[in-house]
């Protein structure tokens, strides 16, 4: 059985009203305030990208966990904003904490989902005894295209995750692990393209519910799951609308989802969206508490985790800054600094 | 070790002087000493150059060759000095000690800049060189801002305000008024200086010398050679070199430059002087708050007190201790290797009594103190009649 | 910046790393090859500075070269850290008229320049102030 020994979340400081942005289309903002159920998003400094985002928050893990980063195993970053196209962003982030040497690493992509992809490829490289720890890491600094709906939303986040075999150190235990993947083309983005496409209404039932609800009822089946056995549900937010409807679906109620959703006040940060639900359900979990947590990541598929708490989480949260508290640690920025920031203004 | 005199001085005026280039501007000035020495060309034993760097400005190394050849003084022996800022200053200490230890009789020695063939966007970035690269100027620090840095805790530790900083500028701007060498040759209001633009806070604009082109030389001679050619010989009583550490992190205190206050001493001792007989001096105010430190590291006032001294007129062209009667690096310009020269250029000026509207009355021993970067190495010269 | 100047320099830069030396027990950043105080008689050692650190002195840019431009206004301090040597670093995430001498402030792993659109990203230190 895998255990997580550490967990961090990092949440950049820079805020966007989604009404800031409608008011610069020219939209109404309660389109997004409303519709989407987001109020503002988080923008990373000039200074940050996917690699540094994940830096703060393995440091974060690498803190809770109390191991020698040298005893690292492997790195996996799941990503769709990875700095490079070619070069790991995961070797950057190990020289950053202190890990080089006999590592094991690559960089993962699967739209939102990458970041997960990444935990089960670092739980079976435990489980094969092939390693005692390892780092799994969901990062994003993504991007909507200038007036485009998923400007709203897009936004930068993301968390880290240092699993082992489980132990007494273990502040969770993940019971089960599973994930459902078809070829969907409900959202994409070629080489050398700036920014992604979609297919508008299509990212809906056959996408995002299809994959995120099907993964989500084969665990249930599997595990034999009631509804009312799970403490916290996180599902991956691409809006706050989505993840609440898919609860509902499947027999959930908003409450269950409620610590979780973290778009509402920081957007979707894509590979970090889901783990950053988790990280602040880990937060405020109790030991005993059960969690369901399946990610979504277009093209499509989605991966599910039953979770336990265990004991450990009491000595081990207080240690980093609470997602949460992160979100609400905030300064506004205008549109014009925005594009500065993401750097969509042509410059020559 | 041998006696050394000034016998002969010239510069070009200092500006954004589209027309030169680094050659011909070096060639005016060594024209101008020459011809004041009196001196022909093949009586020259030795030519030292200070230039921060052509290498950087207009691509052009070795600099010591250029400069005898299209000097006309070829086969001369010549080198190029580099220490940042104080390559004019350092350029003098070797010419000087090529005559005191015998090896040279005259000596031509000169200091030359052309910065502004550059783009600023570049200047900015090459005047960073000075600094320490890796470590302060890759983290995004400026040349403005190391002094700046020093500034806001000389502020912080001895309560000097940003009135005292702007002073500076508008004594040196008077000054340079007087001054038909000088880069800026108007004067500047307190209020002007003050509202000037912020380029690294405390320091605004007017607290920052300009980028300038220009070229200034003298010519040196032994004793001997100084008796027998000049009638109004200005001799070099001490000279003083120290290095400090280049970057400001490593200093135990960052309002005092530590090179400055070890040259100084061995200037004072070689000349047998102290502070207090020294009538003036051209000290190194690449901004406002450096002439400040100078001044305090020099021994000329208690360390935090040099703002005082400027704000009660001591240091003013008709005060008790004129600093800066050339305008200053602030006034005057800053064509970076060609400094350290022209600070000689106008000590002997005034001591020879012919400085006109900026005359200085009985100026009898004069100081010169060159800094380079943020003060990893300063070189002081004192002279006399 | 060269590639392999930069590379060299990574572990001062990702987790400061400095010299201190056994003899006179200073601490020292960046790491230096011989300690400028014993000279041959001293032994100097890598060792792990602490993160955290005071504002000594701070100044806003506003004129910068062309890499941090587009960063302007932007402050530069000199940081004295807990038991540790005075170090520069920029200053990010904060409001200008926030910085003052006595402030605390931690490191933080940011992007410090690139080598144009298609070069090597630069990361190293910087310091955010401290709640």
């Amino acid at each position: 059985m895998i255990g997580v020994i550490g967990y961090g979340a990092y949440v950049p400081k820079n805020r966007i009203r989604t009404s800031e942005i409608a008011r610069v289309w020219g939209k109404d903002p309660r389109n997004a305030e409303k519709g989407l159920g987001v109020s503002e998003k988080s923008v990373p400094s000039i200074d940050e990208d996917t690699i540094t985002i994940a830096t703060a928050a393995a440091k974060c893990a690498l803190k809770r966990a109390g191991i020698d980063p040298k005893e690292m195993g492997a790195i996996y970053i799941g990503s769709e904003s990875h700095p490079y196209v070619v070069k790991p962003s995961g070797t950057v982030v190990a020289a950053a904490i202190g890990c080089e040497g006999e590592l094991r690493c690559a960089d993962y992509e699967f739209a939102c989902k990458a970041g997960t992809a990444a935990i089960q490829n670092v739980m079976g490289l435990i489980e094969g005894g092939y390693i005692k720890y390892g780092l799994a890491i969901g990062a994003d600094t993504s991007q909507g295209a200038p007036g485009d709906a998923l400007e709203y939303a897009t936004s930068a986040g993301g968390a880290a995750f240092i699993l082992s075999k489980k132990n007494k150190d273990s502040i969770a235990t993940i019971e089960e692990t599973l994930s459902y993947t078809t070829d969907t083309p409900d959202f994409w983005r070629r080489e050398h393209e700036y920014y992604p496409q979609h297919g508008g209404r299509f990212t809906g039932e056959p996408a995002y519910f299809k994959h995120v609800g099907t993964a989500t009822k084969m665990m249930i089946e599997k595990m034999s799951l009631k509804p009312e056995d799970v403490d916290y549900v996180v599902f991956h937010m691409p809006n706050a609308k989505f993840p609440v409807n898919m609860a509902k679906k499947l027999g959930f109620s908003k409450e269950q989802v409620t610590q979780s959703l973290v778009v509402t006040e920081m957007g979707n940060a894509y590979s970090g969206s889901s783990v950053l639900g988790l990280t602040a359900v880990l937060d405020v979990a109790k030991p005993g508490d059960k969690i369901l947590m399946t990610s979504y990541g277009s093209g499509a598929g989605s991966d599910s985790f039953y979770i336990t708490v265990n004991d450990a989480i009491e000595n081990k949260r207080d240690m980093c800054p609470k997602t949460w508290d992160m979100i609400h640690n905030k300064r506004y920025i205008d549109y014009a600094t925005y594009t500065k920031y993401r750097r969509k203004i042509l410059m020559r | 070790m041998k006696k050394v005199a000034v016998i002969g001085v010239g510069m070009t005026r200092f500006g954004e002087l589209w027309n030169s280039s680094l050659r011909s501007l070096t060639i005016e000035a060594g024209i101008k000493a020459l011809s004041d020495a009196g001196v022909p060309g093949e009586r020259v034993d030795a030519l030292y150059t200070g230039c921060m760097s052509g290498d950087m400005f207009v691509k052009q190394g070795h600099i010591a060759s250029l400069i005898a050849d299209y000097g006309g003084l070829l086969p001369v022996p010549s080198t190029r000095v580099e220490s940042a800022c104080a390559s004019g200053g350092l350029a003098l200490r070797q010419g000087l000690m090529a005559i005191a230890s015998g090896f040279a009789n005259i000596v031509v020695v000169g200091g030359v800049e052309k910065m502004t063939d550059a783009l600023g966007s570049q200047t900015t970035g090459y005047l960073a060189s000075a600094a320490d690269q890796e470590w302060e100027s890759f983290n995004g620090a400026t040349f403005p801002s190391l002094y700046a840095l020093m500034a806001r805790r000389h502020m912080y530790e001895y309560g000097t305000t940003e009135e005292q900083l702007s002073l500076i500028a508008v004594k040196n701007h008077h000054n340079g008024s007087l001054n038909p060498n000088a880069h800026f040759q108007f004067e500047v209001s307190l209020e002007r200086v003050m509202n000037s633009t912020l380029v690294a806070d405390p320091l605004r604009l007017f607290h920052c010398s300009p980028v300038s082109d220009g070229a200034a030389c003298v010519v040196l001679a032994s004793e001997e050679k100084a008796k027998e050619i000049s009638d109004d010989p200005i001799w070099i009583i001490g000279s003083g070199q120290a290095s400090g550490a280049i970057g400001i992190y490593d200093r135990d205190d960052i309002c005092t430059i530590d090179a400055t206050v070890n040259a100084g001493k061995s200037a004072y001792k070689m000349a047998g002087v102290t502070p207090k007989d020294i009538d003036f001096a051209e000290v190194h105010d690449c901004f406002t708050i450096a002439e400040i430190i100078d001044i305090e590291d020099l021994g000329f006032f208690k360390k935090g007190e040099g703002g005082k001294a400027v704000e009660e007129g001591i240091t003013s062209l008709d005060g008790e201790l004129p600093i800066n009667s050339s305008g200053g690096l602030k006034a005057k310009g800053h064509p970076v290797g060609a400094t350290g020269v022209a600070q000689v250029v106008e000590v002997v000026t005034q001591l020879r009594g012919k400085a006109g509207k900026r005359q200085i009355k009985d100026a009898e021993i004069g100081l010169t103190q060159n800094i380079g970067g943020s003060g990893g190495t300063a070189v002081v010269h004192i002279f006399s009649r | 910046m060269g590639v392999p100047r930069f590379w060299r320099e990574i572990p001062y830069r990702y987790r400061l790393i400095g010299s201190y030396c056994e003899k006179c027990n200073e601490t020292f950043f960046p790491p230096r090859e011989i300690c400028p105080r014993c000279r041959r008689s001293g032994n100097i050692t890598d060792v792990k500075l602490e993160e955290e650190g005071e504002i000594f002195s701070y100044t806003i840019i506003r004129t910068a070269p062309p890499e941090f431009d587009v960063q302007t206004p932007y402050a530069i301090a000199l940081i004295k850290l807990k038991n540790g040597p005075l170090i520069m670093s920029q200053l990010t995430d904060c409001e200008i008229d926030e910085v003052d001498i006595g402030k605390k402030v931690r490191m933080v792993f940011r992007k410090i320049s690139e080598d144009g659109d298609a070069g090597i990203i630069n990361y190293g230190y910087k310091f955010i102030l401290a709640e």
